[in-house]
């Protein structure tokens, strides 16, 4: 196998294969939402069924039904494509702004390097959480917005990473011979530099990615998700919460797909971290 | 002086049919294969050999800690009769740095950069001795003072970041004398220091071994170096010890046809006889150099150089670390800009030069780096690297993949390398590819930094070689940055010799070196190692 395809031979480790099997599960979900989906998430029936139980025409209700009466595998089902379009739209953005100015701040060092790590250390200094409030509360809940909110939120850490590796990769004599043979800047950027910090970016993508959808859980469950009645794990917790003692399967079900689909992009991360056994040479 | 177990007529260190596996799939079955020796009292064995031969895999196992992956398969090692390879690593901890001790490459980062030296030489006779605090410390300052160091006390208070190379080697072997061992191991002790610290530290072991009989395992790949100090000398190749003898008949008369290509390839300190320059007519100045500085706050790092270079000749700037040479290179390639001064390149000044004029006119200055794991990028193919150079300087995409072709024909590699990626190839090979990169600007000026220094002296012959032939083909001009006088007197016209960011003496190679003429230079002279030798 080249080098280039070597980090998919990672996913042979059991904790990286397991990751992968629930990530990978997901998204099957996700994009086969429609087909698997027994009912429209959408659709009130029988209220308050607990998991199991069948419906007046005998039909089944494998986890319940909510407070509305609509099915909540259902929900989880759509649920899923929600989340995995969102976080995933989410981090990309996080990482198209994150990669810009850690390559430029890294790169150029200088005022413009003192400029973007100012505001990044400002962001960061924020507690979170209250940064997300503040954005969807002054600009209205809507995908988007959810979108803007991580963006804000996990971009300077991507541009701490990115401004790092370019500063490292900065001094490579390779860089510098890329400079006197006349290569423009935005050229040594993205195909001397950029690629040469992609294996640990990918990593940090499949974490940011399990960070995201954890965010998207945490603004659901605030009220401050999409809109309802956009099936929305967080949002399923939120509305189930004051009757959880009586009907936990609102809560659990909904917390279960969401530990799930972050503990397996946290498993995949850890398997593609370790580099696959390199073979040694006499010294 | 008498160790206590260890009788005067039995080897101090006997290694028999030592055996070192490599894991599975590694370029080789065994690291070390079957190595058989002795080390005697007073005695320096120098261990010779390039890169992968094995011979830090040997040290490891003769100190019990084989470096991760490897496996001590078989053979013996004895300690004054005392086997050594089935201890147990608890009985290991009172043998190391007890009664074999170890000193590496690295000084500064063999030392913890947080404590004073003097504790840390403290600390070795609280592991292996039981002693008061005060009489710790005496015997510690003792040490200091036998290691020839100025001012003991302050040297003891000082960290290590605050000592210079050769003073923290020195406190290396403090420490690795400090438990008066029978056996020190010596990897490669002086390479990473100057030449004039260099010949003073070989000179300070070459005392101790006379003044205390300690048996000295020397590790090296310069033979210069093992000119200087060797008593006996071993000759590793692909795990195996080649040769052995007696250092003056392996250096005079070597058997094995390997060691005379070792001891041939050391280039010689006598420059060849009236070099002449490349292009007949020559005497076209291509790159001019006038008084260039660069100042960091009140620290010159290049004061004032002033040089001129012909086309088709080499001018070696020579210098030890941190006398402004690489600095210079990168200044008239414009990796840094100057503080003041002029360079003109064909005549035209190319300080001046901004954006898209400076990226048409860099063809005529290209670099070949240090480091040739550094200097190409681990993800392009080498044909890609060098098709993308040709680009630059105005190929189309077709005519700029032949050129590659062309060109590793040119610096000596096989075509299917194109398609490579940098990790496959060796450091002599990776040097060539940069090289190569070089070349396809078509340029003038070549400008080597220190392109030799990281290479075995195997493939150092053969790019120097190549360098040359280049010159003779082309009528390249060639600017060469190096530390090694050995190197500037085989390929040099010209010779200036670097000092604290000046050029203290420039001329033809063969007065430089026959009559210098600068103190420095002198030094220079008489610090470079194995003098007698070649």
């Amino acid at each position: 196998m080249t080098a280039r395809y070597q980090w998919l031979r990672s996913l042979a480790r059991p904790t990286a294969a397991i990751g992968a099997l629930l990530v990978g599960g997901w998204l099957l979900v996700a994009l086969l939402s429609h087909a698997l989906a027994p009912y429209d998430p959408l659709h009130s029936m029988v209220p308050l069924l607990t998991p199991g139980s069948r419906g007046p025409a005998g039909n089944i209700f494998w986890l319940g039904t909510d407070s509305l009466g609509r099915d909540v595998l259902s929900r989880l089902i759509y649920g899923a494509r929600t989340v995995v379009v969102v976080a995933t739209v989410a981090t990309l953005t996080a990482y198209a702004v994150g990669i810009t100015t850690g390559l430029l701040a890294g790169y150029f060092r200088g005022r413009v390097d003192v400029a973007l790590s100012f505001f990044a250390n400002v962001v960061l200094s924020f507690p979170v959480l209250v940064l997300y409030i503040v954005i969807i509360v002054a600009l209205g809940a809507s995908a988007a917005n959810v979108v803007l909110a991580v963006t804000f939120g996990s971009a300077p850490a991507i541009f701490r990473i990115v401004r790092a590796i370019t500063i490292d990769l900065r001094g490579r004599d390779f860089i510098a011979a890329a400079i006197t043979q006349g290569e423009s800047t935005w050229r040594i950027l993205l195909v001397e530099i950029l690629p040469n910090s992609s294996g640990a970016l990918i990593v940090d993508f499949c974490l940011r990615l399990g960070y995201s959808a954890i965010t998207m859980g945490v603004l659901g469950f605030l009220g401050l998700g999409l809109p309802p009645p956009t099936p929305d794990w967080g949002g399923m917790v939120n509305e189930g919460r004051t009757m959880a003692f009586a009907f936990p399967h609102l809560v659990l079900f909904p917390c279960l797909a969401i530990s799930s689909l972050v503990l397996g992009l946290s498993l995949l991360a850890d398997g593609l971290r370790q580099p696959p056994g390199r073979v040694g040479r006499a010294g | 002086m008498m160790f206590g177990n260890c009788d005067d007529s039995e080897p101090i260190l006997a290694v028999e049919g030592l055996t070192v596996a490599l894991p599975k799939g590694a370029d080789r079955a065994l690291a070390v294969d079957a190595v058989s020796l002795e080390l005697r009292r007073g005695e320096i064995l120098c261990i010779v050999g390039e890169s992968g031969s094995g011979k830090s895999a040997l040290t490891g196992a003769i100190m019990g800690a084989p470096a991760p992956g490897l496996r001590v398969t078989g053979g013996s090692v004895r300690l004054c009769g005392k086997e050594l390879t089935k201890l147990s690593e608890r009985a290991w901890c009172r043998i190391r740095g007890n009664r074999i001790a170890m000193i590496f490459q690295e000084p500064m980062a063999s030392l913890n950069p947080s404590i004073p030296v003097g504790q840390q030489i403290m600390e070795v006779f609280e592991l292996h001795a039981r002693m008061r605090v005060s009489e710790r410390r005496e015997r510690a300052l003792t040490l200091i003072r036998s290691m020839q160091l100025p001012d003991p006390e302050r040297i003891f208070a000082s960290f290590p970041h605050q000592l210079s190379g050769g003073q923290c080697q020195r406190v290396i072997i403090a420490m690795a004398l400090a438990m008066n061992p029978e056996v020190l191991i010596a990897d490669e002790p002086t390479t990473a220091l100057d030449v004039t610290t260099q010949a003073q530290v070989l000179k300070l072991i070459r005392e101790l071994r006379e003044a205390q009989g300690h048996g000295i395992l020397f590790i090296t790949h310069d033979f210069g170096v093992v000119a200087e100090v060797a008593d006996r000398i071993a000759v590793m190749r692909y795990g195996k010890i080649v040769e052995m003898g007696e250092a003056r008949r392996v250096l005079t008369q070597p058997v094995h046809p390997y060691t005379r290509e070792l001891i041939a390839a050391v280039p010689s300190l006598t420059p060849p006889s009236s070099k002449e320059p490349v292009d007949g007519d020559g005497a076209k100045t291509v790159l001019a150099v006038t008084g260039l500085a660069k100042s960091y706050g009140r620290v010159h790092a290049v004061n004032e150089v002033t040089f001129a270079l012909e086309r088709g000749t080499t001018l070696s700037v020579v210098g030890e670390s941190g006398c402004g040479k690489s600095s210079l290179a990168r200044l008239i390639v414009r990796l840094t800009e100057p503080t003041s001064g002029r360079v003109d390149v064909n005549g035209k000044c190319f300080l001046t030069l901004q954006g898209r004029e400076l990226r048409a006119s860099c063809r005529a200055v290209q670099m070949i780096f240090q480091d040739p794991f550094g200097s190409l990028n681990p993800l392009r193919r080498a044909g890609a690297t060098i098709a993308r150079a040709a680009m630059l300087a105005g190929a189309d995409r077709r005519t700029a993949r032949a050129r590659a072709g062309e060109l590793f024909d040119r610096v000596g590699l096989p075509r299917e390398g194109l398609d490579r990626r940098p990790s496959a190839f060796s450091g002599g090979q990776k040097q060539r590819i940069g090289i190569a990169r070089a070349l396809a600007m078509n340029p003038d000026v070549l400008i080597a930094d220190e392109s030799l220094s990281a290479l075995d002296a195997s493939s150092q012959a053969q790019i120097l070689q190549l360098l040359c032939k280049l010159q003779n083909e082309l009528g390249l001009a060639i600017l060469m940055i190096t530390h090694d006088l050995r190197v500037a007197a085989q390929i040099s016209h010209r010779i200036a010799v670097m000092q604290a960011g000046r050029i203290v003496e420039i001329g033809p190679a063969e007065q430089v070196i026959n009559s210098p003429q600068h103190p420095y230079t002198r030094e220079l002279l008489e610090s470079a190692p194995g003098r007698g030798l070649v």
